[in-house]
């Protein structure tokens, strides 16, 4: 499984940076113009109401969506120039649900691994050994479309570190689960980075996932990102004892207020699917 | 060793075995639609219903009236290779409505993110196509034996109506995936798919010979990608029959077709998920 990549480390280079990233979908700016770096080792959440843009900030450093404007560099591959680069250093997990209902946990996996170019004398092992990580080795042989909400984000976050990648996307990772559930997913994305040094840039719009999970936290409003830091070094300038009234405090509304009909009926209907 | 450096032998390694790696990565995708099947064979029995009629039901009555100009061929010994084509068109033509659902659900995207080339996971899905339509070849067989079709039973006739099968399926596959690139919803997608698969059908040689056809029809049918696929498993699967266009043409509009349309859908393939 992994090293930790945070041993011997030397210069220290952002493993992921946004420079004046922007995306607009025809007049309409999703992203704005933000900035952001992060170093390696480190858990950077996104945070803010549905609409943000922080699903499109991630599409775009994954390289699904090319930027309007401005750039990004994960690992210090360009994301619009070495894309093909960037795809082979990051995991990334979408906010829906993205793991195949009609093949079994095990095929999931299998699929990535050879997409991967995963040597097929390590296929099999890397499968077990993430399965096992994730605590669903006696679930490997199921039809996905049997797991529960918790269990497929599990296998989804396995299938994301198969190829041990060094930076992570994970957008959403527990939204619409129970608050067990996500207690457990939020054990498993905290070992990734403890222990093995991932780099993890993950979005989310529940505040006690920023603070109990994220190092460092952007919160972002209509496309911007309205202020940056470490969590309780934002509430400190806020003059607050919660992230919640810090994102009141930044952005002059409540993060519960956020978003238009057509966010929030997709995330119900994530939710629902999840649930 | 990091994550990082244990990244790069990978990467070290797809370069190096670049076309390897290419064909590992487009069996994958092929794969994932394949183990689905197995876990779920009942659209195997569902896609049975339609051929079985046409050579049974329209195939007999057809034959009866003896008024189609088939030269040497009966009329069921005609038609059937254009009723493998057909089903195998109808199965294609709508394939792109799988990876709509697969867009939808998020399972595309994270193919999209992966470092697959894009034409790789195009070509694996025109694939997985050709395996759908490959299971309509093993009916058409079956069926033509029980009925008495003239079929070729040569083990490279077999093989190459299997082979042109898949190249069939490919073509109306990989079109559609463009269609759905374009269109985006699974509703548009079915309206199209429904209005092109007749005008495809009826404008080619699949079940009257082109002879048979005003001269504006013919036109059309000879820019239409389903008559070479249709005059090609005829000259492979029937016993007696000819090309009418020469397989040597028939081979070569069809691979030109499909890799025209798979470069097109390689481009057009990252739109799907913006
Ligand atoms: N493909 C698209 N076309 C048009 N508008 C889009 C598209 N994707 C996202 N948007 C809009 O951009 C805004 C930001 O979306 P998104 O990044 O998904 O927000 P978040 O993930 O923070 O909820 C929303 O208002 C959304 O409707
Ligand atoms: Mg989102």
């Amino acid at each position: 499984m992994y090293k930790n990549q945070a041993a011997g480390e030397g210069a220290v280079r952002p493993a992921l940076e946004a420079v004046h990233l922007t995306r607009r979908f025809g007049s309409f700016t999703a992203v704005d113009a933000i900035s952001f770096s992060v170093l390696p080792g480190t858990i950077f959440g996104l945070l803010g109401p549905n609409g943000a843009g922080k699903s499109t900030t991630i599409k775009m450093l994954t390289t699904l969506l090319l930027p309007t404007a401005g750039t990004g560099r994960v690992n210090g591959f360009d994301i619009v120039r070495q894309s093909v680069d960037v795809r082979r250093v990051i995991g990334y997990v979408p906010q829906m649900v993205s793991a195949d209902g009609n093949l079994t946990a095990f095929e999931n996996l299998l699929i990535f691994a050879k997409l991967y170019g995963i040597p097929r004398a390590e296929r099999r092992e890397r499968i077990m050994e993430v399965l096992a990580f994730m605590g669903l080795s006696d679930m490997a042989g199921v039809l996905v479309r049997k797991f529960s909400g918790g269990m497929i984000r599990r296998l989804e976050i396995a299938q994301s570190i198969l190829h041990l990648p060094p930076v992570l996307f994970l957008d959403e990772p527990t939204v619409g689960l129970d608050p067990v559930v996500r207690r457990s997913v939020w054990d498993h994305i905290f070992t990734l980075n403890t222990e093995f040094g991932v780099t993890i840039l993950l979005t989310t719009h529940y505040m006690e996932e920023a603070e109990e999970l994220c190092q460092q936290v952007a919160i972002m409003h209509q496309g911007r990102v309205v202020t940056l830091g470490a969590p309780a070094d934002l509430k400190a300038t806020a003059g607050v004892t919660t992230l919640d009234e810090a994102f009141a405090h930044f952005t002059g509304s409540s993060i519960q207020e956020g978003g238009t009909y057509r966010d929030a009926a997709r995330a119900r209907r994530t939710a629902r699917r999840l649930g | 060793m990091t994550p990082h450096e244990r990244a790069v032998p990978h990467a070290a390694w797809v370069r190096s075995h670049y076309l390897t790696g290419f064909v590992y990565q487009c069996l994958a995708i092929a794969e994932a639609d394949v183990r689905k099947l197995r876990h779920d064979p009942t659209e195997l029995v569902t896609r049975a219903v339609q051929p079985t009629l046409w050579l049974l039901v329209f195939g007999q009555v057809m034959g009866r009236l003896r008024e189609v100009p088939t030269g040497s061929l009966s009329y069921r010994d005609f038609m059937a290779p254009g009723i493998l084509a057909q089903s195998v068109l109808f199965i294609s033509i709508f394939y792109g409505i799988s990876i709509i659902w697969e867009r939808d659900m998020g399972i595309l995207q994270k193919f999209i993110a992966s470092p697959a080339p894009r034409v790789a996971l195009v070509l694996g899905k025109a694939l997985a196509a050709g395996v759908r339509g490959l299971t309509q070849a093993v009916i058409i067989y079956f069926l033509a034996l029980v009925i008495g079709i003239n079929v070729r039973m040569g083990i490279m006739s077999i093989l190459g109506v299997l082979l042109s099968t898949i190249l069939g399926a490919a073509i109306f596959s990989t079109f559609s995936m463009i269609v759905a690139c374009l269109v985006k919803t699974r509703e548009r997608m079915m309206g199209i798919g429904q209005v092109l698969t007749m005008p495809l059908f009826f404008a080619s040689n699949a079940i009257y010979p082109l002879a048979l056809m005003p001269a504006w029809l013919q036109a059309i049918a000879k820019i239409n990608p389903l008559s070479y696929q249709v005059d090609l498993l005829r000259a492979l699967m029937i016993e007696g029959s000819q090309s009418a266009f020469g397989i040597g043409v028939d081979l070569t509009v069809q691979l030109a077709v499909l890799a025209a349309l798979i470069g097109l859908a390689a481009r057009l393939y990252p739109r799907i998920v913006a």
